[in-house]
Order: C-alpha cells, then structure tokens, then sequence
C-alpha cells in the first residue's frame, strides 16, 4: 500500500523483475466515471497508490452565465442542467435561496406541491444511481427494473409540467403549474405499486453474494474524514453519520412529516463502505415515500401563482441557503447589487465536495475497486463541473 | 450559540483583526476579517470547544468591483447547530489570503476554484492549479473587468 515498499516479484527462475509505479488514465470517455471524468491513476501493479481527479470538461460556465441574465428567475433552466437527474431539486434550491433574499412566503399548496416533486425526484435519482451502479459491477438486471420504475415518475412530472427531464418547475414564489386533477391518485397508486418494488430490489441486488464481494469493505469513508472533506447527503450518510438537512436544518415544511434518518451501519463490513452508501439510499426511498404518501393525503386546495412576484429586485446583500438534493448538501449564495439581475451566483453542488474525498478513500484497493468507490460517490459532472 | 455571542468571541480573541460585524439591514448577518489573520480565526473557529465550526459549507469568490476582490466563507458546525458567514476583502492588484484547506481539506478544491475564477492566491496551497478551465486559459473570467479573448489556442472565440 502507500509508502511501504514493494515486494520484490521475482520470475520462476528466481531473477528479480524490476517493478515501478505506473500512470493509467481513465476517461474522460471511459463507461464507469458516469460522464467525461478524468481520473489520473497512479498504480502499482493492481493497487493504486494515488487518484487524481481532472474534471471541468463539461464546464459550461453557468456561473458566469447567472451574471449576464436579465433578471432572476431566467436562471432556473440553467439550474436545471446543473444536477440534470434531479432537476427539480435543483431548482427548488435556488428557488429557496431568491425567496429568502426577497422575504417571500409560498402559501402551503406550492410547499406541499414541491415536497411531493422534490421526494418524488429523489426516488428517481436514487434509481439511476442504485440501477447504474448495478452496471458498474456488472448486473445488468436491476438496472432494466430500475429504470422501468423511473419512467412511472417522469410520467407524472410530464402530467403536470410537459417536461420529463427539465422541467423548469420550480419557480421563485410558487410553481408553474398546478397539479392536473388526476395527479394525486396517480402517484398514491405509484406509492402503492413501488413499495414492494424495493424488496424486489433486495433480492436482485441488494443481498446478491457477488455484489456484497464487490462493495462491502471497500472504498471505507471514516465519519471523521467525511466531515472535514464537508461530504453530505447519502455519502455522509453511509459513514454513519445522522444529518440530513431536512431534519437537521428544516426547510419548507419538511417537520410536520413523520419519517427517519437511515444511516450506514456496516452490516456486511466496515461503516462507511460502498454497500453502506448503496443501502442508504435503497431505504432513502423508502422514507421518500413516507413522505410523499403524507403529503398527498394532507395537501391543500389553493392558488400556486399568488407568490410569484411580478418584479425581483432584491435589495444589495448576499444570501446562502443550502437543501438536501439527493447527492447532498445543495446551497446557493447569491450576491445581489439591488438591480434586477443576480451580481454573482455561487453554486455549491454536492457531488463537487463529495467527488473531492475520492482519492482519500481509494489508495490501497484494486482498479477495479475505483469503479465501485466511484459509483457510490454517485457524481453528476453536469453538477461538477457547472 | 446565536450569532452575537460568536462575533463576541472572535472580538475578544483577535480584537482588531474583525474589522466589521454586520446584523443590521441584511439576510445573512456576518463578520469581515483582516486577510492576513484568516487562518488563525479558522483554526480557533475549528479548535474553540464552544465554538466547533466543523463543517465549511461553502467558500466562494467574489468581484465586488472598485479593484475589490473578496473571499467568503460560510461555515456550519455539526456539533453545536450553528452557522456564521466570515468575509474577508482582498485588493484585486494583489489578491493573497492564506489557504484553510490544511483546517477543512474540503477547501482545497473550493480554493482551486477561486483561484480558477477570480485569480486569488491561497497562500501555502498545496496544489494551486486550475480546477475547471484548462491549464492555458488566459485570465480569471468571473472578474467583471474579464473580456472574452477573441481568439483561443488559435480557435475564434465564439466559434
């Protein structure tokens, strides 16, 4: 492992072979980093001995591009394309931080609307990170049922806002369309008919003795260490570590809900492994739906565009909310000049700070472990890079 | 412990070194500190046993024009649930603050970044290179007096 020397390999005649330290480059193009991920790998032999992540290939300034909108609301599509698997969470975030700035209270039916929206979201991004990383380990099964499941979502994101994978939703004040009137027993048949779905899950993946060989053990995230690195959402999670903003920094209306906080516990191995994260998340969804099917039994009558102001001009200062998006810690700092365009937007995406712990975590393991690690930290590079 | 209680605090111990406590007239009340004495109000923000900020959130970059860079730090504290703003203002012609990624290693990348966007030198960093442009990019384009170059690597700009 790293700074312990190398054991002297020799061939079967005896004759010591010289061995050295190698440089392997994985991606930007390779199927496992999810996306255009560079990660500069020094390896000895098998055992990697250092990572260096490369990112910004999918840089598409969108920092820059806040500065040069024409007033606030505008930069929704592009949060949007930020974290393009959990639109609405993303939206919801920045949504959040400009009503802060401007002293907005949504009435109940838009909180409502956008916890259902916002948990809904999450199972489907849970989805495509539990089903993608089936692939990386190699099952192709559960990724297929994952994805079957996913699509009853995106129906209903499609029945009330035409869009299934940015949908522009969210807006600041309230939301840009109300539910259709088939919406709510819609998704409380989808609640019934996906509950029994994760058991199913279970069985494919979850307790499959290859996958356990796989992830249990491998890729340990100490508590300590997720902290400091300021790692969130499933990843801080997975270390054992009970804090989710929803619970531990509430927001809209996420504590008159009745649910729980999973956290890793090491069942297979050490907490704070790759299983430990891929469980997580499974039982996250779990609690999603907790969620959701309170919510729409208690969801209000009411109108969703009372809020919207007419005119955003917030007056000069600067503002920093943060949410729990699926992959984590969302926030946004927004710096206002007092005219009617954002002076400076900062997004501070999760799968950024958590993409930065994945070479603390992978010296000592085997290449084919670095797919795994990778796969649990769950990235998104359109939120990495921005 | 409420904001007034930890802006007290950080007066009693670096006295001068906190130029400016600020509660009225805005969101997020916050305190503005001398550049050259961040890392030693990071480590007792971190160290302090009442005060534990174990959790920096966020660290951004900021143009404030009038040759005014700026550095903001927003720090959490798992321990004891309380949150606190610190900014410190740099002068663009000479923009050095020192880094805090050795306190919370999570600001090396964010550090990187601002070095990145904003052209701000983080003193002792261990690894100062640019995060999201490419190595050769000329310039820090989040600052407002950026101008897109008309040509790049002998590629008209826009294409």
């Amino acid at each position: 492992m790293n700074g312990t020397a190398a054991p002297t390999i020799r061939t079967s005649t005896g004759r010591a072979i010289r061995t050295e330290e190698m440089v392997l480059n994985m991606g930007p193009q390779h199927p496992s980093t999810h996306g255009v991920l560079r990660l500069e790998l020094v390896v000895d032999g098998e055992i990697i001995v250092d990572v260096i992540p490369h990112i910004g290939y999918l840089h598409r300034c969108f920092e820059k591009h806040c500065e040069a909108m024409t007033n606030y609301q505008q930069v929704i599509p592009y949060c949007d394309r930020m974290d393009y698997i959990a639109s609405m969470n993303m939206d919801w975030a920045y949504a959040l931080t400009a009503e802060k700035m401007l002293g907005i209270r949504v009435p109940e039916r838009v909180e409502y609307i956008r916890v259902i929206m916002g948990e809904l979201q999450r199972i489907a991004s849970h989805l495509i990170a539990l089903g993608t990383y089936g692939l990386d380990v190699g099952a192709f099964t559960p990724f297929l049922f994952m994805f079957r499941d996913r699509e009853m979502i995106l129906d209903l994101f499609e029945m009330t806002c035409g869009a299934r994978l940015l949908y522009n939703y969210i807006w600041i004040g309230g939301v840009s369309h109300d539910l259709p009137p088939e919406f709510v027993p819609r998704a409380r048949e989808f609640c019934r008919y996906f509950r029994p779905n994760i058991k199913e899950f279970n069985d494919l993946l979850t307790y499959n003795e290859i996958f356990i060989k796989r992830t249990a053990n491998v890729g340990i995230l100490p508590a300590d260490v997720a902290i400091s690195y300021a790692c969130s959402g499933p990843m801080l999670r997975g270390s054992g570590v009970k804090w989710d903003l929803r619970k531990n920094d509430p927001y809209s209306i996420y504590d008159r809900f009745d649910w729980d906080v999973p956290v890793g516990k090491g069942e297979y191995g050490t907490v704070g492994d790759c299983w430990d994260r891929y469980m997580v998340r499974i039982r996250e969804m779990e609690q999603s739906l907790n969620i959701i099917e309170q919510a729409l039994d208690r969801i209000p009558e009411g109108d969703v565009m009372s809020a919207v102001p007419k005119r955003i001009r917030p007056a000069a200062g600067d503002v920093y909310v943060r949410s729990e998006s699926p992959r984590g810690e969302i926030g946004f700092y927004i710096v206002s000049d007092g005219t009617g365009s954002p002076y400076r937007v900062k997004a501070r995406s999760p799968a950024f700070v958590n993409l930065s712990v994945v070479p603390e975590i992978s010296r000592g393991y085997m290449i084919a472990d670095l797919v795994a690690i990778v796969g649990s930290v769950d990235i998104v590079l359109g939120e990495v890079d921005r | 412990m409420t904001f007034q209680e930890i802006s007290g605090r950080l007066q009693a111990l670096f006295g001068d070194s906190v130029l400016e406590v600020k509660t009225e007239g805005v969101v997020d009340p916050y305190v503005k500190v001398a550049p050259a004495k961040v890392h030693e109000i990071a480590l007792a923000l971190r160290d302090e046993p009442d005060l534990r900020f174990d959790y920096l959130m966020c660290l951004s970059g900021v143009d404030h024009g009038r040759e005014l860079l700026g550095a903001v730090y927003h720090l959490s504290s798992m321990a004891r649930g309380h949150k606190l703003t610190m900014k410190t203002d740099l002068p663009a012609s000479d923009p050095r603050v020192p880094t805090v990624s050795d306190i919370w290693p999570t600001a090396n990348w964010h550090e990187r970044e601002a070095w990145d966007m904003f052209g701000i030198v983080f003193m002792n960093h261990p690894d100062p290179r640019r995060i999201l442009l490419p190595e050769d990019y000329p310039g820090h384009p989040l600052r407002k007096d950026f101008k897109v170059p008309e040509f790049y690597n002998g590629m008209k700009v826009p294409y």
